[in-house]
Parts: structure tokens; sequence; C-alpha cells
């Protein structure tokens, strides 16, 4: 039983992201908590471009034009919803790494949770299967005595 | 009974691997869908190549249905479709060009180079009407009717094998904006 969990929570821990740094030079920000933003949506924002890159790490001209265009929005007070959005709405749900929550990606976002609690189940109930070796009762202990009898008389 | 249930997993297992080796492959991984069909072009106020003073806005493209075409000079699949754009030009088909992140100079001489399938062409150096357009790579050509609606987008080089796909549309829209009731029906209704 622990050593199921054990295995689970260093399942988890394998799925967090690593995060990479944004070059922040080329981008100056008056404070702190737009430069996170920024780095945040350069990470969480792909490249149309470059199939398996994000903003931050792509080189392509493409890769450059967006973050100076998030720089431009985020200078410009736009949230970050509205930020997605509007790159969203010219090259459509690609440029999300992090997939929106849609009736469409239920499956991908829920299959996850749907597994874990299957495993879960199936884990708890491999337990039980073991405690559950229960002591005989009075008329089994009768039975068992007498087909152990009739072994021995053959 | 019991002991089939242990199968279940092998059995999940390679459900998923024929449904995920059905799949390989399948993606095409070139043409990104857009969001923009259906949607009207994206308001612009840029300058006209062939001549510079000359401001163009989305209102110029309104009339016939025509083939917007994200094209430039360092773009040698540009370069490659440009011959089949002057055929489909001299077939009557109504283009027009948007000069992508490059140099008007630039594009002049090319198009006296190969010649000049375009209407007009719009200067976009910085690339901005691109970005507003989900432009990720040049050539890419947007079937645009005549209300100024973009229909069909298609990422790559037009050449004959692709105009063939697209051409039906394009005759459908041509059909749809030379019956001018229908038109103005349509606007009713939205």
């Amino acid at each position: 039983m622990m050593k199921s969990y054990l295995i689970a929570l260093t399942m988890l821990l394998f799925s967090s992201l690593s995060l990479a740094l944004v070059d922040g030079h080329e981008y100056p920000f008056d404070n702190q908590r737009d430069k996170d933003r920024f780095a945040q949506l350069a990470e969480e924002l792909r490249c149309p471009k470059c199939q398996n890159q994000n903003l931050a790490d792509s080189n392509a001209p493409i890769a450059k034009d967006l973050r100076n265009k998030v720089y431009e929005q985020i200078q410009a007070g736009q949230s970050d919803e509205e930020i997605v959005q509007y790159l969203v709405d010219r090259y459509g749900d690609f440029v999300r790494y992090k997939p929106a929550f849609k009736s469409y990606t239920l499956v991908l976002w829920l299959s996850p949770v749907v597994l874990f609690v299957i495993a879960i189940i199936v884990f708890v109930r491999l337990g039980r299967k073991k405690e559950k070796a229960a002591p005989l009762t009075e008329e089994e202990l009768k039975k068992l005595a007498a087909l152990k009898q009739q072994a021995s008389d053959k | 009974m019991n002991r089939l249930v242990l199968f279940v997993p092998v059995l999940i297992f390679l459900a998923l691997g024929i449904l995920f080796f059905a799949g390989i492959g399948r993606e095409n991984k070139e043409v990104l869908p857009s969001p923009l069909i259906n949607k009207p072009f994206p308001n612009f106020i840029l300058t006209q190549v062939e001549e510079g003073s000359k401001q163009l806005t989305q209102q110029d493209l309104i009339g016939k249905p025509m083939l917007v075409n994200v094209w430039a000079t360092w773009c040698p699949t540009c370069k490659a479709e440009h011959e089949f754009l002057n055929t489909l030009a001299a077939d009557g088909i109504r283009i027009v060009g948007i000069n992508y992140k490059d140099d008007d100079a630039a594009a002049m001489q090319w198009l006296q180079d190969y010649g000049n399938p375009y209407e007009f062409n719009i200067s976009d150096p910085d690339g901005m009407l691109g970005l507003e357009l989900g432009v990720y790579g040049a050539p890419e050509t947007f079937l645009v009717d005549g209300e100024g609606i973009i229909r069909a987008k298609h990422v790559g080089d037009l050449n004959p094998r692709v105009w063939e796909k697209y051409q039906p549309q394009f005759a459908l829209m041509r059909a749809a904006a030379s019956r001018p009731e229908e038109s103005i029906s349509d606007k009713g209704s939205e």
C-alpha cells in the first residue's frame, strides 16, 4: 500500500515542467511582475513556424515578431488572457502550449485524472484482497476435518 | 474468469498501440488550420508598393473575389510560384499582393524582372499585416470573396495541382459575386 503511494508521488515529481529563462535584455520592464509575465507567456506560447519550440527558445523571425507583440501588449496593459486570445485569434489554438479547457479538450485534461483514480482503485482493491483471508467458520472447520479424514482413509 | 481480468492491461496496451500506430504521420504538420476562415479581412492602413504615397486599407479589397498572395523577394518558394501566378492573372483572376517584410525597391525590381500578376501590392515591411493574418511563412495565399471575407487559406506555393483544389471554390465565389441580389440578401441576414 505504502509502496504504491510512493510510486505515484515519484511520478508526480517527474511530471512538473522544467522552465528555461527568457533573455530579458531585449525587453526592459519597469516592474518585476510584468517581467515575470513576459517570461511566462514566452514559455507558454508556441512558435507557429518551428513546431516544437516556444517563443522564448526560437530564433525564427516570426517568433521574434510574436515576442515583440507580446511585449507591446504587456506594456499596453493587456491581461495574459487577452494576449493569448489575440494570438489564438490569428494563429489558432496551435500557439498554446497549455491547451485551453474546452469541450474538445476535455479528454486531454481529464484522462490523467481519470486514469489516476482508476489506478488508486486498483491498488486499493489489490491491497484488500490480501487482508481478506478471514478465519474459517465453525462449519468450514468441520468440513475441512471431514475432507482430511476422507483423504487419509483412501 | 478472474484470470482473464489479468489480460485487460495487455488488451488496453494493444488497443492504444494500434490506435497510436494508425495515427502516426496522419497529422499534416505543414499546415496549421487558420482561425481566420469566414472572418473579415483584418483592418489595415499601409502604403502601396508601386506608389509609395498611396494609402491602402481593407476597403480597397472589396469588389471582385480575389487571391491575396503574401510574398517576398527573399523567399525562394515565392519565386517558384510566381510563373503560375502570372498564368492565373492572365486567365483573369484578380490577385492582390502583400509584400511581406521586404523592401519596396527590391519588390519593384522583382516585378519588372518576372512579370506582375498583381492588381496592386500592399507594402508590409514590418510584417504587421502578416501577423494580423496569422502568416508564419511566405508564400501564403488567401481566397477572399468580393465582400472582403476570407474563405480559405493555402500555405506554400500555388501550382496547378494545388489550384485544382481551390479552383471550384473560387469559381463559386465568383458566381456568387456576379449575382448582386444574392449578395444583398446575404448582407440582410447578417
